[in-house]
């Protein structure tokens, strides 16, 4: 065994035995010849990973803002009635274990968790009670789970549907016979694809440097990590085109030359990992993976799946390499782009599930095609989750241009007021953005959009927000470990109504400290809605406030200060 | 190798090529502050206390490899703020209780502190309780003084090549553990290297760490302060009135008052020019007249503390916070990181003298109750300075007081400043 299946290797001992033990540690360390700490670290690093004895069931109850809004504390509430089990309590129950986890792609579905890995959507106190009653009696979970699949809403009329058209295995890899490595760069130079994973990089130029690289070995990732809260899109692609996907690998592979890849797939999605791995199976037989693909020689690809393990921070591209490795997923100093220094100091390529998928459709389709949908400078179409206070949360797959309005109006939105466009590191919208267009010239959006109505606490949401970021922080560097800490120590504050406008002020200006100072993007646009918020909501805020005051007393909740000392007393009376 | 030309803040600067920007600044009689780089090892890039701007991106100047034509900002207003406030975030995640620390003194961070003179955080202090784990053979591991710079990580192997130290959880829980059965492997001496390589306190080896006195630690600045010839202020500025003045002690140990006394005859010269009202120097109780500055030792952990506290905010025009305790808690906030309840228990019910069922958590509506927390000054009035030190020294209290009341501006130069 080496140190890049390390993270198969645990994931072995927790499927086998619940919960990674000091023995399976000291196992493991002595095989790899580290210390033993080494491996705790890499194990605590992961949260669906344990250190402790779990119960048969492992249930991952989802904590994201929609679902929050849509009945989670209830559902925890019946998860614990039934089971007679706490959440995050490791307890003697045999059966089962509770665990709160951060957004596992359900949004259009929520409440919801996951059963050992199985997706149960939709809860409700009395859909638990069946539920647990059913695992009780011994019921097979693969029967009584839900169907995770989010439903396509919408796709653009009069054959503008790019993602979500008649697909072919094979269709687009056929054009690669005849055209050089050159050649199929170009063509995705001039589509100006731009990746989709949230930071829009010119693909073309991510491609060109990849294959410029002097580099022994090159490797091609996927990034299927999916885990800004909201977003559901690479699932929906992963689910209903994972050959689009996988071709869009092999293109890359062919223009770079790189011969190995992964697909680096959240866990919260090894639902999807079966068909994926099918798909990947009738690639290889049909001579589409493997040596000499399409008969031509020496292309030579294959790809592997890897299962993440529970750490948002890891769809970071060069914490997904560390993962990879084995290793902490801590992100790199941003010393090197990965196809300069990556999976294992070798060029590597890491897109987005989106953005593979979105290449073979242009190698499929042709320039000509996809540059008549969009805007000149977003071309074709984009996969949008959408989910909150709408009547028809889902997948809409929109030609870029669309404006949010009349997203909003697809979607039926009720009485929208605040917008989450990309997730919480996105930025948020209020009513008078909704006309702004989703394409680069003016909002660009990731994949994901939250609608919350105007019934909808604002400083719920944030308070969501910042805990998110607090806890998946990968902690390396000061700013975001500290820094989210410390702003949710002000999001307290202004739920507790002692919040005077400076401490709004302070918000600001940390969440500028913050934006300026850590390592990698969570920290970098952790504070980003929060302090967006303050102005785009300045009237929900100045509500909050309390206004100067005159006798230069700081706000000071003398009550709450007290309320320990004053319980105690009671209670040793 | 051959030299290149860069700029740091408009000015020309050269170096070898590839130098670590923080070397080359140096060469160029350019201080960028650091803590996680270290000479050898790669650069760790954890603290982002170098951050620096290169070609007007904000990045880590250790991350950095200087190249020709590379425009460096270091010295700019919004830069020496953010690496002060990256220092002040680390001050307020960890429990710094500097007075009762053994790298005192030696802290790297510590020093920063000073040489970006902060005198109070602006952050909130978070008092997590954090473990002291002295089970490892040699060395003892204080989390509440770890900024998990990752040094140790790196720097600490054993003779067989494992490492002893190593993160573990993420985010808020991220902590730097010691792998007990490689630490026992360690000779002495790499264990005191390892307490060396630890720019704080965090890493201690057991019966080596209190080497120094007072005085001798790398970082104690011996610079005599005088007081301030007081000739040269009665001419310019002082009216025949004199200025009024009131000092109280919160949750203090009074060791403030005791350093104000310090001044010895100098207190005379002080009779001058100032008055005393209210204060423990005078046993005045109640206010009689308004004051001009307010001297406020010792934060709040009761009740009482609030009132006396919100009294001198009424009363007073300049109020300052004395002392580290004034300034965010000091040593009475050692307890901020228990619940109130244990402690109370712990002192009154379950103490080695109480007898079981004897001992009550004294109570009466005529006491005071205590705080859930002890809270700085700061947090309850508006405070116009802070002085900070444990005591600060006398003169250091009298010279800023002295230039307070009579002259517009007032200045201590960092070297004055301590924490201990
Ligand atoms: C905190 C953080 C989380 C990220 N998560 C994801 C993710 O889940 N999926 C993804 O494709 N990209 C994610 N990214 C972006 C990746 O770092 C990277 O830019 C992307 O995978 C590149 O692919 P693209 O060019 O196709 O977008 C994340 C970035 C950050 C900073
Ligand atoms: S910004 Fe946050 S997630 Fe990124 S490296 Fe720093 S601590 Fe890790
Ligand atoms: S001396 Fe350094 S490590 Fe010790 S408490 Fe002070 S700042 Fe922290
Ligand atoms: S123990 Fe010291 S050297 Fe190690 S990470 Fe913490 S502060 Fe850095
Ligand atoms: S010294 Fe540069 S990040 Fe720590």
């Amino acid at each position: 065994m080496n140190r890049t299946g390390l993270l198969n290797k645990l994931w072995e001992f927790q499927n086998k035995f619940g919960y990674i033990s000091e023995n399976a540690i000291a196992q493991i360390a002595q095989k790899l010849n580290v210390s033993k700490i080494e491996i705790e670290g890499i194990v605590s690093f992961y949260h669906f990973l344990h250190r402790k004895p779990t119960g048969k069931y492992i249930i991952y109850l989802n904590n994201s803002i929609v679902s929050e809004f849509k009945g989670f504390e209830q559902i925890k509430a019946a998860f614990e009635k039934e089971t007679g089990c706490t959440f995050g309590c490791y307890d003697e129950n045999q059966l089962f274990t509770l665990f709160e986890t951060s957004c596992i792609g359900l949004s259009d579905q929520e409440p919801a968790a996951l059963i050992n890995f199985f997706p149960f959507t939709n809860l409700t106190p009395e859909k638990v009670k069946t539920i647990i009653q059913q695992l009780k009696n011994g019921n097979s979970l693969r029967f009584i789970s839900s169907n995770p699949t989010s439903k396509i809403q919408y796709i653009p009329a009069d054959n503008k549907t790019v993602f979500y058209r008649k697909y072919e295995m094979g269709t687009a890899l056929k054009k690669l016979k005849n055209h050089t490595p050159d050649d199929i760069l170009n063509i995705i130079s001039v589509a100006n694809l731009e990746g989709r994973g949230g930071a829009f990089f010119p693909t073309a130029k991510k491609w060109k440097s990849c294959k410029e690289m002097e580099s022994s070995k090159k490797y091609i990732i996927c990034n299927a990590d999916e885990g800004e809260p909201g977003t559901f899109k690479d699932k929906s692609l992963l689910n209903n085109l994972p050959g689009l996907m996988i071709e869009g690998m092999i293109i890359s592979a062919y223009i770079s030359g790189a011969a190995y890849g992964f697909i680096y797939l959240r866990a919260e999605y090894s639902y999807l990992l079966e068909k994926i791995e099918n798909t990947l199976r009738e690639f290889q037989a049909n001579n589409l993976l493997g040596n000499d693909i399409l008969g031509i020689p020496k292309f030579n690809f294959n790809i592997q799946v890897q299962l993440g393990a529970g750490a948002y921070v890891c769809g970071e591209e060069s914490a997904l390499i560390e993962s990879l490795e084995g290793n902490r997923g801590e992100a790199r100093i941003k010393k090197h782009f990965p196809t300069e220094y990556g999976y294992l100091g070798h060029s590597t390529i890491v897109n987005n599930v989106e953005t593979f998928a979105m290449a073979a459709r242009i190698i499929e389709l042709g320039t000509n095609f996809i540059s008549t949908i969009g805007t000149p400078e977003s071309k074709g179409t984009k996969v949008l989750s959408i989910s909150g206070d709408v009547a028809k949360p889902g997948i809409y797959e929109i030609e870029w241009g669309m404006t949010v309005k009349e997203i909003l109006h697809l979607c039926q939105a009720t009485s929208p007021h605040f917008v989450q466009i990309s997730g919480p590191s996105g930025i948020c919208i209020n009513e008078i953005e909704f006309d702004r267009k989703i394409c680069k010239e003016d909002l660009i959006c990731a994949g994901s959009i939250m609608v919350f109505n105007n019934f909808r606490s604002i400083t719920k949401i944030l308070e969501n927000y910042t805990k998110f970021f607090k806890e998946e922080s990968c902690g390396i560097c000061t700013p975001c470990r500290a820094g989210n800490q410390i702003l949710h120590e002000k999001i307290k504050k202004i739920k507790k109504g002692i919040c005077t406008a400076q401490d709004l002020e302070e918000i600001k200006e940390w969440g500028q400290i913050m934006k300026l100072t850590s390592r990698c993007g969570l920290g970098q646009f952790s504070a980003n809605t929060l302090v967006m918020a303050l102005d785009k909501f300045e009237g929900y805020f100045n509500q909050k406030i309390i206004k100067a005051n005159e006798s230069l007393n700081v706000e000071f909740d003398m009550e709450a200060a007290v309320c320990n000392y004053d319980s105690l007393i009671k209670d040793t009376q | 190798m051959k030299n290149i030309s860069f700029k740091i803040d408009g000015r020309i600067c050269t170096a070898e090529k590839g130098l670590n920007l923080i070397e080359a600044a140096k060469q160029n009689g350019i201080f960028i502050p650091t803590l996680c780089h270290f000479k050898h090892l790669n650069p760790l890039g954890t603290c982002r206390v170098c951050t620096v701007k290169l070609n007007g991106k904000a990045v880590a100047g250790c991350t950095i490899h200087v190249a020709d034509g590379m425009d460096i900002e270091v010295n700019t207003p919004e830069l020496l703020d953010t690496r002060k406030a990256i220092l002040e975030m680390m001050f307020v995640e960890g429990n710094h209780f500097c007075p009762s620390c053994e790298k005192s003194g030696d802290c790297s961070m510590q020093n920063l502190g000073y040489e970006t003179g902060i005198k109070y955080t602006r952050f909130p202090h978070l008092f997590i309780d954090r473990i002291t784990d002295a089970r490892p053979e040699r060395i003892v591991v204080n989390q509440n003084r770890c900024i998990k710079c990752k040094r140790c990580i790196e720097e600490v192997k054993t003779f067989d090549g494992y490492n002893v130290f190593c993160s573990i959880n993420k985010g808020n829980k991220t902590m730097v553990a010691i792998d007990y059965e490689q630490e026992a492997k360690l000779s002495e001496l790499q264990a005191v290297h390892a307490m060396q390589i630890c720019p704080t306190g965090s890493i201690l080896v057991k019966g080596k760490s209190f080497s120094k006195p007072f005085g001798d630690r790398q970082f104690d600045v011996v610079t005599e302060e005088k007081t301030l010839p007081l000739s040269a202020l009665k001419k310019s500025r002082i009216t025949n009135k004199k200025k009024i003045v009131a000092t109280t002690s919160l949750s203090g140990c009074f060791g403030c008052h005791m350093s104000m006394l310090d001044i010895d005859l100098g207190i005379l010269d002080l009779f001058e020019v100032v008055e005393f009202n209210k204060s423990p120097i005078t046993d005045i109780k109640n206010f009689s007249k308004h004051c001009d500055i307010g001297l406020i030792e010792g934060g709040c952990c009761n009740t009482h503390n609030i009132e006396v506290l919100r009294e001198f905010r009424k009363n007073c025009d300049i109020l300052i916070s004395v002392g580290e305790c004034a300034i965010w808690g000091g040593l009475p906030a050692m307890r901020n990181t228990f619940p109130l309840e244990e402690c109370l228990k712990e002192s009154y019910l379950d103490s080695m003298t109480s007898e079981e069922n004897e001992t009550i958590i004294p109570n009466h509506e005529e006491i005071p109750k205590i705080l859930n927390k002890v809270y700085p000054n700061h947090e309850i009035v508006k405070i116009d300075h802070h002085i900070p030190g444990c005591p600060p020294d006398a003169n250091h209290i009298w010279n800023v007081v002295k230039n307070i009341l009579f002259q517009e501006e007032f200045s201590i130069a960092h070297p004055k400043y301590k924490y201990d």
